[in-house]
């Protein structure tokens, strides 16, 4: 977490308290409660969903507009064979039945009554299966309405949690970011010795134009890389290289080869530390699309190391003389703001 | 001036909140007045068991007299019936069993307390909670002074008390929110008031090397010093610093002093020395570059004045009204509500060392305007020489009968506790000053009204005290 600003002379807890939680909302983003989830989804329905009309409160709208089902009650007759000749009066109906002969010489009325019968029955069944399918087909409603209602909290609630994601990848990156930086800071402090052993070491000839790969250099047993055109390092690494015996060479004095400078030594480990602390930590991962450093972009065109880009190495190993040896237990300003 | 201080323990080696309270004011107040000490044989509060000998003693310079314990304590019995009157509907006489139950129960020195009240000019009680308080205040009558040290638990909610606030001659509170808490439970205003604290023997040269060395500490280190107690907000503590740990890349170290009654995390950055000498914790905080106060309930912290005394920042609890009510006056200290805030000013307090001394000067300061001992003797001294100008009969309400007493109509203490209004009061308050009555104006608090606000507590849920190893209800 870094730190705050205080204009003042005079510190403010209540407004360095305020800076700092301010920036825990900016760095984590904020934790919703559910009710506040729920919130934020009625707001978001409000403004994608009042053009149509449709309420932000979806389901309790829903609710409200519809009251619980109750079937209607569907006009309907009973019909059966004693239907017609029906009375609530007793003699009327002795009548009836006693002229019922009567009546069915003029016409037959049993397919009437049968007619009427069916029909009878066949509007109960279909009012009990339109009430049926009604009933079904409001359960189904809600269950959309309750469905879409929890989608949209859904989706608001992963939004969220994508923002702090975000939030956390972002945060993440600056402190790899850090650590990097941190690392080359601590390579720069580095100091190369060299062991008794390299003192020995005869002063090779003159390697091959060839390229030889650099292996990675191990500390604090430091191994030269294999230079160019430039001159033979004494000590330099044996590996892949095809120098001869060390014993058919003359003994190389402490200060190094023959004819080096007195600062070559030097300028040869500014270059070195240039080239290793050159990659950002992408390219060594193998991101792809990361950015090929000026030293892999070299080796593949064949050129040496040295005859890539001196200038360049000077000017970071400039830099990076300059930074403070402190670094690693002092963050930059980025963090520290 | 004649003047008795009435406490539950008195000794040179009792070093709880309210009896190191007590010591300090006898002695300091000894200076310019005749003080004797009325107190109990007991030495542990737990048990509150007659473990020295009563009569005359001398401590300090001061003369102490001893009244004994008529019984101890029974944890399960007094467990029982603080889950009763904190948590259920209960009646004046449960209450009252209560207090019987948490004792120190001594009829012998509210006897005492009654029959020379006259011999003295004024009686100083400490603690209200506590069996001596509630009748001694009774028996003393006008000439009763009460310094209550109240938190903000469930005690204080229990109806026996509202009684005592309103009927003793004048109140020494720890800080404005315990004066804010307590007039508003008892709606105590025209009661003189002043808002005194406690001074502290600082050492002038403490050597910070000194413990470095003989702890074999390196490095940056925060320091708790106290019980290490989940009451205290230790279990919090660890966990928010282990989440320091993981996640910031700071450097800190967290020290601990005090007797633990929780397991420590092992880890090499969190380092428990255990119990240590006053040399040795002025050193500790000397050397420190913060102290934590993670309590959730304090009347007044020591600890964090004698940070400040030292130069200190101070982090705490933000949860504890009088903690985060203490930085915001001072200038002092910042406070953390959660783990992510804890780790965002510990980081802070670390890394931006202008801020960390800023508020460590500001403290200090804050130290001396308020807390130094002169200030501390003169408000004492004001108000006692106000009151011994004024003529008053105010005393504590009669304890109603005996149907009255069995009345089921008394609220749950947390109950009442919770609709109390809540937060650190913002405005500080001159010093020395010595209170005219209060005014019907309210301290500006911080935070809301429960009642009828909806916002939850933001606090771990009480826990009762049964008997335990748990807070007397001291400072």
């Amino acid at each position: 977490m870094s730190d705050f600003n205080v204009r003042s002379d005079s510190v403010n807890v209540e407004e360095i308290m305020e800076q700092i939680r301010s920036r825990i909302r900016d760095k984590r983003g904020v934790d919703y409660t559910e009710q506040q989830i729920r919130e934020l989804a009625a707001v978001k329905l409000e403004k994608f969903l009042d053009p149509r009309g449709v309420r932000s409160d979806l389901l309790e709208q829903f609710r409200k507009a519809q009251p619980a089902y109750n079937p209607p009650e569907l006009p309907n007759y009973s019909f059966e064979d004693q239907t017609i000749y029906d009375s609530t009066r007793a003699p009327l109906r002795w009548v009836r039945k006693l002229l019922n002969p009567l009546l069915k010489l003029f016409f037959n009325p049993n397919p009437l009554i049968q007619a009427l019968n069916i029909q009878s029955r066949l509007n109960t069944m279909y009012g009990e299966r339109e009430a049926r399918r009604e009933a079904t087909r409001r359960a189904f409603d809600q269950l959309q309405y309750e469905l879409m209602h929890n989608l949209v909290i859904e989706t608001t609630r992963m939004s969220i949690e994508v923002k702090n994601l975000k939030m956390r990848v972002e945060s993440l990156a600056s402190r790899l970011e850090f650590n990097e930086r941190r690392a080359r800071a601590l390579e720069s402090v580095v100091v190369y010795k060299p062991s008794a052993g390299d003192d020995r070491q005869p002063a090779p000839p003159a390697p091959p134009a060839t390229f030889v790969p650099r292996e990675p250099p191990a500390r604090p047993q430091y191994v030269a890389p294999q230079g160019g055109p430039r001159p033979a390092v004494a000590g330099g690494s044996e590996a892949g290289s095809t120098r001869p015996p060390a014993s058919s060479a003359p003994p190389v004095p402490a200060q190094g080869p023959p004819g080096e400078g007195p600062g070559q030594r030097s300028r040869r480990r500014r270059r070195r530390r240039g080239r290793r602390g050159g990659r950002p930590a992408a390219a060594i991962m193998g991101q792809p699309g990361a950015p090929q450093s000026q030293e892999s972009s070299s080796e593949a065109a064949g050129e040496t190391p040295a005859a890539s880009s001196p200038a360049s190495h000077e000017t970071s190993s400039t830099e990076r003389s300059t930074q403070n040896p402190a670094a690693p237990s002092d963050p930059p300003t980025s963090q520290d703001q | 001036m004649k003047l008795a201080v009435v406490v539950q323990r008195y000794g040179q080696a009792i070093s709880g909140g309210a009896e190191l309270h007590a010591r300090y004011i006898a002695e300091h107040l000894a200076r310019h007045a005749e003080v004797e000490v009325l107190t109990t044989c007991a030495s542990d509060y737990v048990t509150w068991r007659n473990e020295l000998p009563d009569g005359v003693d001398r401590v300090n310079g001061i003369a102490v007299r001893r009244f004994p314990v008529r019984h101890e304590r029974d944890p399960l019995e007094f467990g029982k019936r603080s889950e009763h009157v904190f948590h259920e509907r209960h009646s004046l006489g449960d209450e009252l069993d209560w207090l019987d139950a948490e004792g120190p129960t001594s009829p012998a020195l509210v006897d005492y307390v009654g029959k020379h009240a006259s011999d003295f000019d004024f009686s100083i009680f400490f603690s209200y909670r506590y069996y001596h308080a509630y009748f001694g205040v009774r028996a003393a009558g006008s000439r009763a002074v009460l310094v209550p040290t109240a938190e903000r638990d469930s005690a204080i909610g229990l109806s026996i008390f509202k009684p005592i606030f309103g009927g003793v001659r004048a109140l020494m509170y720890n800080s404005p929110e315990e004066r804010a808490m307590i007039q508003a439970l008892a709606g105590n205003r025209d009661v003189p008031g002043v808002v005194v604290g406690i001074g502290s023997e600082v050492p002038q040269n403490p050597q910070p090397n000194r413990f470095r060395q003989k702890f074999n500490i390196r490095g940056p280190f925060a320091v708790y010093v106290g019980r290490i107690d989940e009451n205290k907000g230790c279990k919090e503590l660890f966990e928010f610093f282990q989440t320091y740990l993981r996640e910031s890349p700071g450097r800190l170290t967290l020290v601990l002093i005090g007797n633990t009654l929780l397991p420590v995390p092992s880890h090499p950055r969190i380092r428990h020395l255990g119990f240590l000498s006053d040399a040795d914790k002025f050193d500790a905080l000397a050397a420190s570059d913060l102290l934590v106060m993670p309590s959730y309930f304090e009347s007044l912290s020591m600890v964090a004045l004698e940070a400040w005394a030292l130069g200190k920042p101070v982090l705490a609890n933000g949860k504890c009204d009088v903690l985060k009510g203490q930085c915001i006056r001072s200038n002092g200290g910042l406070y953390y509500e959660g783990a992510d805030e804890f780790i965002a000013t510990l980081s802070s307090l670390e890394r931006n060392r202008w801020v960390s001394a800023s508020l460590g000067r500001n403290g200090r300061q804050f130290y001396h305007e308020h807390y130094d001992w002169p200030v501390i003797e003169r408000k004492y001294l004001d108000m006692l020489d106000r009151l011994s100008k004024e003529t008053s009969t105010r005393v504590p309400d009669p304890l109603p009968g005996w149907m009255d007493r069995r009345r089921q109509d008394r609220a749950p203490g947390a109950e009442v506790v919770a609709a109390l209004p809540s937060g650190p009061v913002t405005q500080s308050e001159r010093s020395p000053v010595v209170s005219r009555p209060q005014t019907s104006q309210p301290p500006v608090m911080n935070g809301k009204d429960h009642r009828g606000s909806g916002r939850p507590p933001q606090r771990p849920p009480h826990r009762p005290r049964h008997g335990g190893p748990a807070r007397t209800g001291g400072r």
